[in-house]
């Protein structure tokens, strides 16, 4: 495992024992800035969020037509796949049942994409009947780039890389594909009350 | 032979602290008894792990300052506002204590004696390390290269190595060390005050023409604009190396 | 954490020659590499490495063309390497 180092702590970090916490996480009070690129920077007057794939017509937004759309303020907590959680997160963003309100697709699966290339896929299932957002603000502040702002995906219940930074768009697609960290060893649905980190979990 | 010294390099040994130095008021310097330590050249640092009693592990990365040949081995660590790893290494950290280190790695950003090309290091805060690593090691085999340190602190009291450098740069063949502060400047400072910037790497910097070595380490904002003025100075992007310390510069 | 400029969450690929060990047996960052994406060739030491201590994997991008040359993961069953646009990879000799 390590030699144990004398009198090593490291971060602040705390064992729940409301119940509230998934197993095997620890909960911190910062927020780890994290990414597999360069923070990409779409100007709002560039930037749109498209429903495409598997869709009898797809659809846009702007910004503009976006932001119009009726959202919600609320806090939940957030579980990383290397074993953080943060609790009581604020955030204000339009749910994903709103974006895909009257949707006419047979699709199962959606991949969420995002600028710098990231991907992510769930069950359409894990992103409807309000367990997923786009979001654009947090701790009632803009999100900012480093946290995936101007909007990204919020999906509270499956570990944090589901949360697509810099989301785009979800594609609905008929079967599983997996995206960018799913590709690189991790769990296709990430489960956190199952521990579903890895391939094969 | 060579293949178990290459895999030596790559496991994880015990170190253990024979000595602490405070080199400035967040910036210290540990000694440490490697068994069986393999030997390292001038630019290659060392993993450090640390296990908490919970099992809670945390890797960082920190350049080696002592030079080549010396028994024990010295890293210099700056400790950072929120840095778990540096906090401990600069701070709690005691005689007699030990933790796991993996190295010397590297081979990138590493400076031979043999190249007889002039030697221009650009450093920023606590990314001096690697660069001193090679000034000491110049001294100590009596090399001639040209070399020219220009370093960016926040003060004078920030400057690590500071006693060192001055008693290096005396001498025919020393190295041209060149401070330049940010911040607060002593009372009769006659020296460079302000960040490194085209114009200044343009003074201090050899001609791209003379094809000069050129080592960069610190903040990765100040080497990511270093290494671009370099470059638009004409010196080729490839005899450019750069070690980037993060955002917080090592943590 | 105020961090302003995404520049600043960049390191170069020498910062992962202990990572990368475990997968080659032999200190890689000096070996150059070509980008099967743009052709550049450079060391691994210069890449453009993306890791941080809470971050799922340490993700290797091309830094001429920014393309993913390839992802290092530690999974609980060993150290994986999932190579993307790198297209070959030259050890200098005597590793």
């Amino acid at each position: 495992m390590g030699f144990i180092s004398r009198g090593f702590r490291g971060r602040r970090r705390d064992v729940d024992t409301s119940g509230r916490v998934p197993p095997g996480q620890y909960v911190v009070q910062d927020f780890p800035v994290l990414s597999a690129g360069p923070t990409p920077r779409t100007p709002l007057d560039q930037w749109t969020f498209t429903i495409t794939g598997e869709v009898a017509s797809p659809r846009t937004w702007t910004w503009e037509e976006f932001r119009a759309l009726p959202s919600e303020r609320f806090t939940t907590d957030i579980h990383c796949v290397t074993k953080w959680s943060k609790l009581d997160t604020v955030w204000e963003g339009v749910s994903v049942d709103t974006v895909l309100e009257d949707i006419d697709t047979d699709a199962a699966y959606v991949v969420a994409f995002s600028d710098g290339d990231y991907t992510t896929n769930l069950p359409l299932e894990d992103v409807s009947d309000g367990k997923a957002w786009v979001v654009y603000a947090y701790d009632d502040r803009p999100l900012e780039p480093e946290h995936g702002g101007p909007a990204r995906l919020l999906v509270p219940h499956l570990y944090f890389w589901k949360s697509a930074k810099w989301v785009r768009g979800l594609e609905l697609v008929a079967h599983d594909e997996p995206g960018f960290w799913e590709t690189n060893g991790y769990h296709l649905r990430g489960d956190p009350w199952r521990e579903q980190r890895y391939w094969g979990d | 032979m060579a293949g178990t010294a290459l895999l030596g390099r790559l496991t994880w040994r015990l170190g253990t602290v024979v000595a602490l130095r405070d080199e400035t008021s967040t910036v210290r310097t540990i000694v440490l008894d490697v068994p069986e330590w393999p030997g390292h050249r001038p630019g290659q640092h060392v993993d450090v792990r640390l296990t908490a009693e919970d099992g809670y592990q945390a890797e960082r990365s920190y350049s080696i300052a002592s030079p080549p040949g010396r028994e024990q081995v010295e890293l210099t660590v700056e400790r950072l506002p929120d840095g778990e790893v540096s906090s401990y290494l600069v701070g709690e950290l005691r005689e007699g204590d030990q933790f796991e280190l993996r190295g010397p790695i590297g081979g990138y950003f590493v400076w031979n004696a043999g190249d007889e090309a002039p030697l221009l290091l650009v450093a920023g805060g606590s990314g001096v390390v690697p660069l001193m690593c090679m000034v000491r090691h110049r001294a100590a085999v009596g090399a001639r290269t040209p070399t020219r340190l220009l370093y960016s602190a926040r003060t004078l009291d920030d400057l690590i190595y500071r006693t060192e450098l001055e008693q290096l740069a005396q001498g025919d063949r020393s190295p041209e060390v060149v401070p330049t502060l940010t911040g607060v400047t002593p009372p009769g400072w006659t020296g460079l005050a302000r960040r490194i910037d085209e114009r200044m790497l343009a003074d201090v910097a050899w001609p791209a023409a003379e094809r000069p070595a050129i080592f960069v380490c610190g903040p990765t904002a100040l080497v990511e604009s270093v290494a671009r003025d370099l470059v638009d100075l004409g010196h080729e992007p490839g005899r450019v190396k750069t070690e980037r310390f993060g955002p917080t510069g090592g943590t | 954490m105020p961090l302003t400029d995404e520049n600043e969450l960049r390191l170069d690929g020498n910062a992962l020659a202990g990572e990368l060990g475990r997968v080659f047996a032999v200190d890689v960052t000096a070996a150059d590499g070509r980008c099967g994406h743009c052709g550049r060739v450079a060391p691994l030491g210069a890449q453009h490495l993306y890791r941080y201590p809470s971050a799922p994997g340490a993700v290797v991008r091309c830094s001429a063309c920014g393309s993913m040359l390839f992802v290092l993961v530690d999974l609980p069953d060993g150290v994986r390497m999932t190579i993307g646009s790198l297209s070959w990879l030259r050890l200098a000799p005597g590793g």
